[in-house]
């Protein structure tokens, strides 16, 4: 925390980065899978671990550990006509917040920014909440920062799951 | 109705009565005398390395313990203190090196069961939970009746009377022969790692699903066809796509047809295999190198035995379903009528390359956690089907398909085609056997 009175850390710097987790919130909900997808770098990685403790998704049981490739196939089967469960009445609505940047390497553009989220998710008349936290290891780029890895930590997430998460959180 | 319902009525050679999946009276009937009787898969010896390490599992309604105990034997006792009847463990999983202490009035026991103190003790002086008198030994706690451990798979029963663990698996203990076999060391070690997914349908749809051959070509032909097209992406930079894009690409790139190639093995009491399709046996340098650590285990004659072992499902009715190959297994607990957990496991085959493990990893990460790109759509058709079932719309649940048709010899059931239902009139056999009493 004490990087919030970091130089470094400017104001635009600060709007960037707030305006980079809005974005992909808005792509979820809004069903922008590539949307989603364009925002990681190359070599990007969406994770939820398995569980606090894992410290790298690497070799170890995720819930989701997906680069673009496992994303491309998760978005084709959302898009596809019979992915049957997925045809019933579906939305989300994410709120992130408590966006923090936690260090930034102007050198290098490295940015590393802590923030939390609360989603609300209807299906098949029901509604289900998740929250937690975020990490997201960003990098400049040409395009403005991307997402190297995402660390996605649900507070509820060693729970029993009703049903299955289908979309990235 | 179930009381006074001859429920072997309700199942006929072809059909089944819907009240099956639905009446909740004959769901309790169903944990009395199926859940309560059977074996119970509880968990992997390695899920408790160390005396007092413990995890919390549930047998039909019974909350239980699985405890490593101070002899070194896994023991499996009722989650219940003898005093006030509070639960001893909350925590799913947790390390008693000490044995268990009541958080309510401080009654402590032994790792297996047996009790160590209780406080103020003389205040018992003269009933019936004195030391020496009538109910002293209800002042442990009630272990399971029998405990089983098969290759390092902890079963437990809480009837005393039964056939023993390995005559009740019967042909079906192949599960944990075919995984463990395939460990250069001969055992497995659980990933302490349980993913928990709740359906919300009856438990009996799940199983029948497991060895459903017709259905991956419908239900999963999304994620197949996303999967194909990522492979072929691959292609075009010259790249080979991970095998667990294979895992999922042949529910599209095996058409229909040719799932009636495979078979089904039903045996007694339920169980049943599914012959593999999934091609585990490539010959790319993971898999070479894994085959060579085999032979030096092995030798060639045996190495190759293990391998043709060609399964994808073993179905151990009614609890757990286990895939040797990608060292993963579903244990089943029913929790009401309309409502089933799974809780889902893998292994690390012991001796093996990182890379086979890495194998079952993806496997584990994409069909069976709980961001799955496969059991999405099967856990939506359960629920279809049960909300189905609770509907007056029609009595019967249809299983005629090629019914009359198998080939039986003894005590196996060799379906005629792969998608032969044979599997689910198998699973019925038992149930009706085993709620009709005889």
């Amino acid at each position: 925390m004490g990087s919030v009175a970091d130089p470094a850390v400017t104001p635009e710097l600060r709007r960037e980065v707030e305006l980079l987790l809005y974005r992909q919130a808005d792509c979820l909900d809004n069903r922008q899978w590539q949307g989603f997808i364009d925002l990681f770098t190359p070599d990007g990685i969406y994770w939820m671990p398995a569980s606090p403790e894992q410290t790298s998704g690497d070799g170890v049981p995720s819930i989701f550990y997906e680069d673009r490739n496992l994303m491309t196939v998760r978005m084709k089967r959302l898009n596809h006509p019979h992915a049957w469960s997925q045809k019933t009445e579906w939305g989300t609505s994410h709120i992130v917040g408590n966006i923090v940047i936690d260090s930034h390497d102007p050198a290098r553009g490295d940015v590393t920014v802590r923030s939390r989220f609360h989603i609300m998710e209807f299906r098949t008349d029901a509604s289900r909440h998740f929250a937690g936290s975020y990490v997201h290891h960003l990098t400049s780029t040409a395009d403005g920062y991307r997402i190297k890895l995402q660390r996605v930590d649900m507070v509820n997430g060693q729970g029993p799951y009703d049903y299955v998460l289908q979309a990235w959180v | 109705m179930a009381a006074t319902t001859d429920l072997t009525k309700l199942v006929q050679p072809d059909r089944v009565h819907r009240s099956a999946y639905t009446d909740p009276a004959i769901f309790e009937l169903e944990m009395e005398r199926i859940f309560h009787k059977v074996w119970t898969y509880v968990g992997h010896e390695s899920q408790v390395k160390n005396t007092g390490d413990y995890w919390t599992v549930l047998i039909g309604r019974q909350p239980m313990i699985m405890v490593r105990h101070g002899d070194g034997s896994v023991r499996v006792l009722h989650n219940r203190c003898p005093h006030r009847g509070a639960m001893l463990c909350g925590n799913r999983l947790g390390s008693a090196p000490d044995g268990f202490t009541c958080s309510y009035h401080s009654w402590q026991f032994h790792t297996d069961g047996s009790l160590k103190a209780i406080p103020l003790e003389r205040g018992y002086k003269g009933t019936r939970f004195e030391t020496g008198a009538a109910d002293a030994a209800m002042r442990n706690m009630k272990p399971a009746a029998r405990v089983a451990n098969y290759r390092g798979f902890v079963f437990a029963s809480l009837a005393a009377d039964g056939p023993s663990l390995e005559e009740w698996l019967g042909p079906a203990k192949i599960a944990f022969d075919d995984i463990c076999d395939r460990a250069p060391k001969g055992e497995v070690e659980v990933v302490p790692n349980c993913f928990r997914v709740v359906q919300q349908s009856n438990w009996k749809i799940f199983l029948e699903n497991q060895l459903d051959a017709l259905h991956p070509a419908v239900t999963h032909e999304s994620t197949g066809k996303a999967a194909y097209e990522v492979e072929l992406e691959f292609e075009e930079r010259h790249e080979k796509a991970p095998l667990s894009y294979h895992f999922l690409s042949a529910f599209s790139t095996t058409p229909i047809p040719k799932w009636d190639d495979f078979q089904t093995l039903n045996y007694s009491n339920g169980h049943s295999i599914l012959t593999g399709y999934m091609g585990l046996r490539p010959s790319d340098p993971d898999t070479l190198a894994y085959e060579e650590t085999l032979r030096q285990a092995y030798g060639e004659k045996r190495m190759e035995e293990i391998l043709a072992v060609n399964i994808h499902h073993v179905l151990c009715y009614p609890g757990l379903s286990v895939q040797p190959p990608l060292q993963q297994l579903r244990a089943v607990r029913p929790l009401t009528v309309d409502k089933t957990l799974t809780e889902i496991w893998h292994f690390r085959l012991k001796g093996a390359p990182e890379a086979i493990y890495r194998r079952a990893l993806g496997y584990y990460n994409l069909v069976n956690s709980p961001s799955t790109l496969v059991n999405a759509d099967d856990l939506w058709n359960f629920w279809k089907c049960h909300q189905g079932l609770a509907s007056d719309g029609g009595d019967w649940v249809s299983f005629h398909r090629n019914a009359g048709q198998d080939h039986v010899q003894g005590n196996l059931t060799t379906s005629v085609i792969g998608t032969s239902e044979a599997p689910m009139r198998n699973q019925f056999s038992a149930w009706g056997a085993y709620m009709g009493g005889t």
